[in-house]
């Protein structure tokens, strides 16, 4: 893919390039923050294992049948959808330069996130009122490890948001904030991919099982 | 230690003058000796005025040359601690026989163990590797510095927060006393309720978070960062294993991170992932934190095969045997690092068929392994060899390591294993790869490339005393673990009732002994080293003949490492500069961009530090208000875009001028 | 490589047209799983591994259309990247499953379902 350098064999070799301009700020930023993803990703994964592994230890407690409501998990999952297109407009607008539209639709996800915790929260908050416990079993633990995570990075998702509500608000989209909205965006998609594997693995599969 | 007091205080958490380890007179006048040095240190860095220097050009600089040397210090100093600790369990072991306890009580000798490995492991070898490669890859690549200077500035100082929390555990409280894995169900609340584990758990931890970012950057920083004409195939070897070394690192060390995750969540949740009780598992935690384990042993040996690889070929005046085969084998290490994570736990149970696909792929990791070898033996064949001290210590790996990786092949067979596992057969091979790999290239990598990072090389006479220390005191402090071993020893004992076994152990204490005198002769050499350096003076920055970019600036080179950005067009770059007659340029300077230093860095690892420790002695509110302190710190430096400055064209000039006309032009 | 060379590439971004299509097949391929489950027209067997099915699909929908992955971005990398981590994902998952499985059935004779009652 780099065969292209040595082109210029015949005119005298240039051992150091003397023309050399600076290096747009940041040319790195994309890559490093995918690699960090990948390392996210890996986390995820780990949890995921431990619940394949562990998740049929009901401890005769009870069973992902007997504790998930579906509709509920289908509401949820719609509200990240929606948040999912919603950061999409947002970038649209961002690309269009138009600053306050993106602050806007960035605030609408905000919205949806906050509504996606908000049910998560119920839906944890029932299990434990009704004995269902992290400590009950290790079902549960790895359930509520494995959700909870995921909820984690939305909750940072969602103060990274509003960091940046602020920031274009105060610089506009200068390169720099561009970057960083370019960064969320893989962030905030990131979490909507992982919630795929959670809603069929966990949920569906646990209702299944 | 008592037993732990069941009141918590809401101010002081579990925290209380009992922690204090006041009944163990090792620990107090090791902690007098410690006050007493830190003392005189901190008032010889106030008497020569020395806060306002170290706090502006090193603590808060982001020049990937001086955290490379902070990583390298840091490591260094801990390698004291860690060998402390080794030392402390030979005599021990020499001693108990014949109905002696020994020195050493049951509580504190199991602590020295777990911290001989956790440090060793996680604050010596890994600060000087990344040191290394923090050091040494920009410059090789023909870079000004990676990709993301300010995160490699974090990256160090949450390496050494981790430090700094294992080492406040010796004074404050204890450290754990389950072996450097932590394995539950000891490890779990019910085995472990004092704050050993929780110690173990939070240094690594946040020592975790400094790996894992200071591994993407430098996979970045190769990836964006090479100069212009240096393709994939044509990236020195050392650049190469650093790419892989730092692939193995972000793909593991999240393991590392869940797994403890979960290890901490029962502890301080209550739930079951790896307890007895309510369908928990603890072979799980065995089987996940062996999957970052494996690759954790290739994340410390890669990147000194990549010293091996510049130091053979750099000492017999030679391009590298082999460079293809040199770059598959490393990728193919690393992807196979992956599949053999069983071979630690053969003996938990898993089966003749699971047992006996580990088995294999484990043996399949010695043929790379082996390839390698031969390269650097073809490469030396024929050669112009140089006994330099580099190359001596590369000689001694070569010899050390084979014999390490032959006990290796022997432990990979399941039913050999099944004798073998835990005993001192173990611990003898891996000291064997450890220090025969790990710590002969570090020292090799040292030699290599002091004179580039202070303008001076190492003393030679203090050097090989060094040199024959180590290399007589390993053989002669493992060898005696290897026989114990096939006698059926196994490993973490305090105490034997076999008297005939004694004397292997004291043969192994004198060993370590021979062992210490190397390390004081390093020391020593470092002292006489920089007092002779004017003598040993590198004045054309290319003190070896090198091979590779890094010998194509002065010695030690300006910040910006490079005024003009070299364009390759070949494998060894710099000896094709030479060969070629390349002329520096010597005008035409242009400014150039670079990142400003910040202490943000320094900061939120201090604070993570507080919130570290708040969380071992469950003292809640500090934890709370110190993680939104790391929260505050973090947004409110991303409120900062003014992280750049220009360096005049003028000033480059100035520097140019000073440097240039010393350096080596051609051959 | 020169540095000049990853400019060229940038980050790619989506239009208007990919948000849409990808949410609407989102959307659907979300729904298809969810009846299946809660309806239940299919046997257990075979809703698992269609909801399965759907999941890949799905993921490789936001890959493509939110995630924009494509195989030239950052000259290449980012997929190198993905690609490895999901080798690395599959090695740990299934790795993990097998030999839990064998130590399960090995180290643990009492019946599964009641392993872990205290």
């Amino acid at each position: 893919m780099m065969t292209n350098a040595m082109a210029t064999q015949a005119s005298p070799v240039r051992f150091y390039d003397t023309e050399e301009h600076d290096h747009p700020e940041g040319g790195s930023t994309m890559l490093g923050f995918w690699i960090y993803l990948m390392s996210d990703c890996l986390i995820f994964a780990i949890l995921f294992a431990c619940f394949a592994v562990l998740g049929g230890n009901y401890a005769a407690g009870p069973s992902p049948a007997d504790l998930f409501e579906l509709p509920l998990v289908a509401l949820n999952t719609a509200m990240l959808l929606f948040s999912s297109i919603t950061y999409g407009f947002a970038m649209l607008s961002m690309q269009a330069g138009r600053p306050g539209a993106t602050r806007a639709w960035l605030a609408v996800t905000a919205v949806f996130g906050l509504a996606f915790l908000s049910i998560e929260l119920y839906e944890f908050a029932h299990l434990i009122h009704i004995g269902a416990t992290p400590q009950r079993s290790a079902f549960l633990s790895a359930f509520f490890t494995l959700v909870g995570t995921h909820g984690l990075h939305v909750t940072f998702g969602l103060i990274w948001i509003v960091t940046l509500i602020v920031q274009v608000g105060r610089r506009g989209l200068i390169p720099a904030n561009q970057r960083r909205l370019m960064c969320l965006s893989l962030f905030w998609h990131f979490l909507d991919v992982i919630w795929i594997g959670v809603f069929t693995f966990v949920y569906l599969m646990g209702v299944l099982r | 230690m008592s037993a732990p007091s069941a009141v918590v205080s809401p101010i002081f958490g579990r925290l209380s003058l009992d922690a204090l380890p006041l009944h163990e007179p090792i620990l107090v006048t090791t902690f007098a000796a410690v006050a007493l040095g830190g003392v005189a240190l901190l008032a010889l860095l106030t008497w020569f005025r020395l806060w306002g220097y170290l706090w502006k050009e090193w603590f808060t600089s982001v020049d990937h040359k001086k955290i490379g040397i902070m990583y390298m210090v840091l490591g260094l100093v801990m390698l004291l601690r860690g060998f402390a600790d080794a030392i402390m369990m030979r005599l021990q072991q020499a001693l108990a026989f014949n109905g002696s306890e020994g020195y050493l009580n049951a509580h504190h000798y199991d602590q020295i163990f777990t911290a001989h490995g956790v440090i060793m492991i996680f604050f010596v070898a890994m600060p000087l590797v990344t040191g290394i490669m923090n050091y040494v890859v920009p410059l090789q690549i023909g870079a000004r510095d990676v990709s993301f200077p300010f995160l490699n500035n974090f990256s160090f100082w949450m390496t050494t927060a981790g430090a700094v929390l294992v080492m406040m555990s010796l004074f404050v409280g204890e450290f754990a006393r389950t072996g450097w894995l932590a394995y539950p169900p000891l490890s779990g609340l019910a085995y472990s309720p004092d704050v050993g584990v929780d110690y173990y758990i939070w240094a690594l931890q946040i020592a975790g978070v400094g790996t894992t970012l200071s591994g993407i950057n430098l996979i970045v920083t190769i990836v964006k960062l090479r100069a212009p004409g240096m393709t994939m195939m044509r990236m020195p070897v050392f650049t190469w294993t650093s790419l892989c070394t730092n692939v193995l690192i972000v793909a593991s060390f999240p393991v590392l991170t869940a797994v403890l995750t979960l290890l901490s969540l029962d502890r301080y949740v209550g739930t079951n992932f790896f307890t007895n009780d309510f369908g928990g598992n603890p072979m799980m935690y065995v089987n996940l934190i062996w999957i970052w384990g494996h690759p954790e042993v290739y994340i410390l040996i890669l990147p000194l095969f990549g010293v091996f690889s510049e130091v053979t070929s750099t000492f017999s005046g030679k391009r590298l045997f082999g460079y293809t085969s040199m770059v598959y084998a490393t990728v193919v290490i690393t992807i196979l690092s992956y599949l053999v994570w069983l071979h630690h736990f053969f003996t938990m149970g898993s089966g003749a068929s699971v047992n006996s696909f580990f088995g294999i792929t484990t043996m399949v990791i010695s043929i790379p392994t082996g390839a390698k070898l031969f390269n650097w033996l073809f490469t030396m064949y024929r050669g112009r060899i140089r006994f330099e001290l580099p190359m001596m210590w590369t000689v001694a790996f070569m010899l050390t390591f084979v014999v390490g990786g032959m006990t290796g092949v022997l432990l990979a067979v399941p039913p050999a294993d099944f004798v073998l596992h835990n005993s001192l057969f173990l611990i003898a091979h891996f000291h064997n790869v450890i220090i025969g790999g790990v710590l002969f290239g570090l020292f090799a990598a040292i030699n290599y490339w002091f004179p580039k990072a202070f303008g001076f090389k190492l003393d030679v006479f203090w050097g090989k005393v060094s040199f024959w220390c180590w290399v007589v005191g390993f053989w002669m402090a493992f060898m005696p673990l290897y026989i114990l071993g096939l006698m059926g020893v196994t490993r973490r004992m305090r105490v034997f009732d076999d008297p005939s076994l004694q004397i292997w152990f004291v043969v192994a204490g004198v060993g370590a002994v021979v062992i210490a005198i190397g390390i004081a002769a390093m020391l020593i050499q470092f002292v006489v080293s920089f007092m002779r350096r004017e003598a040993l003076r590198d004045v054309d920055g290319d003190p070896w003949n090198g091979r590779t970019l890094e010998w194509s600036t002065s010695s030690p080179p300006p910040e910006y490492n490079f005024a003009f950005t070299p364009i390759i067009h070949d494998l060894d770059a710099w000896h094709d500069m030479k060969r070629r007659g390349h002329e520096r340029p010597v005008a035409g300077f242009r400014p150039i961009h670079m990142p400003k230093n910040t202490g943000t860095g320094v900061v939120l690892s201090a604070i993570s530090l507080v919130c570290g420790f708040a969380l071992v002695w469950h003292i809640w509110w500090l934890a709370a208000l110190s993680f939104l302190a790391i929260l505050v710190t973090a947004i409110t430096h991303t409120f900062n875009y003014n992280r750049d400055f220009h360096i005049p064209a003028a000033t480059v000039a100035a520097t140019e001028s000073e440097r240039a006309p010393a350096l080596v032009a051609a051959e | 490589m020169s540095h000049d060379a990853h400019h060229a590439e940038g980050t790619p971004h989506g239009s208007l047209r990919d948000y849409v299509i990808g949410f609407s097949l989102s959307v659907v391929l979300t729904a298809i799983p969810f009846w299946l489950v809660m309806e239940r027209p299919l046997s257990a067997g075979l809703t698992g591994v269609l909801i399965m099915g759907f999941a890949v699909a799905q993921i490789l929908v936001h890959m493509v259309y939110f995630l924009h992955m494509n195989g030239r971005s950052e000259g290449g990398w980012t997929m190198i990247a993905l690609v490895f981590t999901l080798i690395v994902v599959a090695i740990t998952m299934t790795g993990s499953l097998w030999v839990m499985y064998h130590l399960n059935t090995n180290m643990m004779p009492m019946p599964h379902a009641l392993g872990g009652v205290p």
